[in-house]
């Protein structure tokens, strides 16, 4: 038997996706937040009122049965029953989404944080000083195994052994989306500095990365910086390419 | 002799009474002449003015923001409106010079206001802002007369326009067309003269000494000076074309005949039409744009697409993808609705499209760090997420947008391709060649994009990225002139029907235009807030109360009320544009009794439905597609 009726479509699809989405995908990732499960569900309803709605008949096969349900056009006996009932408790549903939304509780709410706020001005367009040879690069995977790796791991994965004590959780630098995004001016900036010199851009911060000024000079710091981008297999952003 | 002489003296010297009077004169001016000095050096110290309860911001923020948006209609209108007489020239056909016409009505009507709200920004910009004024004339005062000529030419030029069309028909039509040519031109630098003034805020260049035109063109060649210039000319064209769309939306609505019905509905597609084909080139030009603002600073690439303003691009992805689907949604439509028959034959290769388009887009919408909760966080081990995390960044960005492009291109190929039969002999060949090249050319842009992960981002900024554009640009320019070619020998196996679209089409044509408002409000934003709390980037800064940067659910609520403002302008100026029209109608014209009741569930269409019965009815008035 095959299912004729687009709106019946479009339900199974949706239910389709939010069971893929929800339970199927986390078992080979991680859950997704429920932000992005909302969003790819609302792209799929809208791929289903674009794809049904392009023809007039396609508009009254779609339509019709909510406009049918909302006027009570041919819902007698049982149905006409289950539609009365579905009136009563969609405001009550509304009320509890509302309550549930609003009620006071000790979760804190939603993270919206800026991952990447901009440097200052006296960190922009700094360049390493020290040439990359593999002697500079030995030096600073050395310094960063004994200073760095606790946290962002040996394999520069983010997975060092204090890792699991913070959230958010250390860099991952072997992830393309982080210090592959970057240019090393903006690394050196943020060992310097560590957390505490974060701008107020994008406040409340989160961030336990420690001053390194007070431990590493500088030389020490872009020598690092070039062990980190080695050891993670990523080359920093540059407008020039290396020869 | 001494007589003599004593007698000229009182006219070269002052006698004592006369020396007495002055003297008084002085004493009891001194003051006044003191407190007069007093306000010059006061009213020169001045920095800023404020306009209690509202905000001197507030105020310049919304009449820039409308005064940009008129000004893009009036300077992308005679873009199109001019190639449209081109078309009507070259191909004899009067109803492309009717358009023409048509858009220039509205232009004429819009430029005006433009011009208002320019005057009225310059006068609040001098009042609210004196220092930053100062300081830009001082660098600026040769463009600023630049600028006045380039408007008094564009003025002149657009009443010739306008006022000699009927004139200048026949023979005399080269004329017409030099001065729409013109108009473009002087339109043209009226915007990328003040884009300097704009541009040099953003990204100023280092004035040296030198005469004042060599002082103002040093900093007229700034770093992203040109990049704007394109985006905006290209934006331009969106904008009008999207604003035109809108119009023939709502005169399709109110159509009361046959013949307006027909018209409003072909003035429909075109204006979608020039609004596709501006918004193609136009993710490229942005990235132009982005890369050079990288280029030129760090903070500022940072603040916009990784630091506080990142999220505005996540609300650009959902605008940009409304509005590609607004657009094919339209374009989809237009085959079911005015080929008669052929739902059925594209229904499939449109489900492909509408896929394609939503992955794409539902990719780009996908941020790099995630709203989340704590708990969710947790569970993903942070605010990225290790799958779709790597859908945040650019390389996965340039990749979907690309790829709906060429999807929305591959569209408007369809429809045209729609209702006809290649006769060639060779038709087939070409396009089993033009499906290979697409499935090439879609399979590289994506292999690109992955591509580009695991490469130096110089390497994909320079290469990869560019690559891909490079290939869907081929595909465009390769595909447009074949299909050009098949289609000139074609048979017109059903003809194209007008003045059939449903209702909901003028709506998708009239929200295409409110997104592309929003659209530019919020990129205007982007671009304005990425200074910060400079006034001219590194140079002054700006030290007023509002040297902050608004929250971003403030800035979307004033985006909102701008593009809110700049819908009702818009509906007023056209408003009184069309007035006249009604008038010339007369009632046997204008009638509603004329209008035939063979329309698809819309007849009166602003009702939203006529019975449906109304469907049986067979159009009258029909057009061959070209």
């Amino acid at each position: 038997m095959t299912m004729k009726n687009p709106l019946a479509k479009t339900a199974v699809l949706l239910a389709g996706m939010y069971v893929f989405l929800t339970w199927i995908l986390p078992l080979f990732t991680a859950p997704l937040p429920a932000s992005l499960i909302y969003l790819y569900l609302a792209l799929t309803v809208a791929a289903a009122a674009i794809f049904y709605t392009m023809s007039g008949a396609g508009l009254d096969d779609f339509m019709g049965p909510i406009g049918r349900f909302l006027t009570g056009e041919g819902h007698a006996g049982a149905t006409g029953t289950a539609r009365l009932v579905v009136f009563a408790l969609f405001p009550l549903l509304v009320g509890w989404q509302t309550y549930a939304k609003l009620a006071p509780s000790d979760m804190p709410p939603a993270e919206n944080r800026t991952i990447h706020p901009a440097p200052p001005g006296e960190f922009v367009g700094l360049a390493n000083p020290f040439p990359r040879t593999p002697g500079n690069i030995a030096t600073g995977q050395g310094l960063y195994a004994a200073y760095c790796s606790p946290c962002h791991g040996g394999n520069f994965d983010g997975k060092g052994p204090a890792s699991v004590g913070f959230n958010p959780p250390p860099a991952n630098f072997s992830d393309p989306g982080t210090i592959a995004q970057l240019q090393e001016s903006y690394l050196f900036w943020r060992i310097k500095k560590g957390g505490v010199g974060l701008p107020v851009e994008g406040m409340p911060w989160k961030s336990a990365m420690p001053r390194w000024e007070k431990e590493l000079t500088d030389e020490r710091i872009w020598k690092i910086i070039m062990g980190e981008y080695a050891g993670a297999g990523q080359s920093p952003r540059t407008w020039e390419e290396e020869e | 002799m001494t007589h003599d002489v004593n007698a000229h003296r009182p006219s070269r010297l002052p006698s004592a009474k006369c020396c007495a009077w002055s003297l008084l004169w002085a004493l009891i001016l001194l003051p006044a002449f003191a407190w007069a000095q007093d306000a010059a050096t006061q009213a020169m110290s001045v920095e800023y003015r404020d306009i209690p309860g509202l905000g001197s911001r507030n105020v310049i923020w919304i009449v820039a923001q409308q005064h940009l948006l008129l000004a893009g209609f009036v300077l992308g209108v005679p873009i199109f409106a001019w190639v449209c007489e081109l078309v009507g020239w070259k191909s004899g056909e009067a109803r492309y010079d009717n358009l023409a016409k048509e858009f220039t009505k509205l232009l004429t009507s819009a430029y005006a206001t433009t011009a208002l709200f320019g005057g009225i920004l310059l006068f609040l910009l001098i009042g609210l802002y004196p220092k930053l004024m100062a300081y830009l004339s001082d660098i600026f005062f040769p463009s600023f007369l630049a600028y006045c000529m380039l408007f008094l030419m564009e003025t002149a030029v657009l009443y010739l326009y306008w006022y000699g069309w009927d004139v200048m028909q026949g023979r005399k039509k080269w004329i017409h067309l030099t001065l729409g040519f013109l108009l473009n031109l002087f339109a043209l630098g009226i915007m990328i003269v003040p884009n300097s003034w704009a541009t040099f805020q953003a990204s100023p260049v280092v004035v040296g000494d030198g005469t004042a035109i060599e002082r103002a063109w040093a900093a007229t060649w700034n770093p992203t000076w040109w990049p704007v210039n394109i985006h905006r000319l290209i934006a331009n064209v969106v904008l009008g074309g999207f604003i035109c769309g809108a119009y023939a939306g709502i005169r399709y609505l109110l159509a009361a005949s046959r013949a307006e019905r027909d018209h409003y509905d072909w003035m429909g597609y075109v204006g979608n039409f020039i609004g596709v084909f501006g918004m193609l080139p136009l993710p490229f030009a942005g990235y132009w744009l982005m890369r050079e603002i990288y280029q030129y600073n760090q903070q500022m690439g940072i603040t916009l697409m990784g630091g506080f303003l990142a999220w505005l691009f996540i609300l650009q992805a959902m605008l940009i993808g409304v509005l590609f689907l607004g657009a094919n949604y339209y374009f989809w439509m237009g085959i079911t609705y005015r080929i008669p028959g052929s739902e059925q034959r594209y229904r499939r290769p449109i489900l492909a499209m509408l896929i394609v388009l939503m992955v794409c887009l539902g990719v780009w919408m996908t941020p790099h760090s995630l709203v989340a909760s704590l708990e969710e966080a947790r569970k993903m081990g942070g605010t990225h997420h290790p799958l779709l995390g790597v859908f945040g960044v650019m390389s996965a960005k340039m990749t979907v947008a690309n790829l709906m492009i060429l999807v929305t291109f591959m569209s408007f190929i369809m429809y045209w391709r729609a209702g006809k039969q290649e006769t060639a002999a060779w038709a087939k060949i070409a396009k089993s060649v033009m499906g290979a090249l697409l499935v090439v050319a879609g399979i590289a842009v994506v292999v690109l994009g992955v591509w580009g992960y695991f490469v130096p981002a110089i390497i994909r900024i320079n290469y990869f990225s560019v690559a891909q554009v490079l290939i869907v640009l081929f595909i465009m320019l390769t595909f447009t002139p074949l299909t050009a070619v098949l289609m000139k020998s074609a048979k017109v196996t059903t003809a194209m029907v007008w003045g059939q679209m449903p209702v909901r089409s003028a709506y998708c044509l009239v929200s295409n235009a409110v997104m592309v408002v929003l659209l530019m409000s919020l990129m205007g934003y982007a671009r304005s807030s990425s200074r910060v709390h400079w006034h001219i980037y590194g140079v002054m800064r700006d030290t007023s109360e509002y040297a902050y940067s608004p929250a971003l659910g403030y800035a979307a609520a004033f985006m909102s009320l701008n593009t809110f403002v700049f819908c009702l302008l818009a509906a007023f100026i056209f408003w009184v544009a069309t007035m006249g029209d009604k008038a010339k109608q007369g009632p046997a014209q204008g009638a509603r009794a004329d209008t035939p009741t063979g329309m698809p569930g819309m007849a009166p269409a602003v009702a939203g439905g006529a019975p449906t019965g109304a469907r049986t009815g067979t159009p009258t008035g029909t057009r061959t597609h070209e």
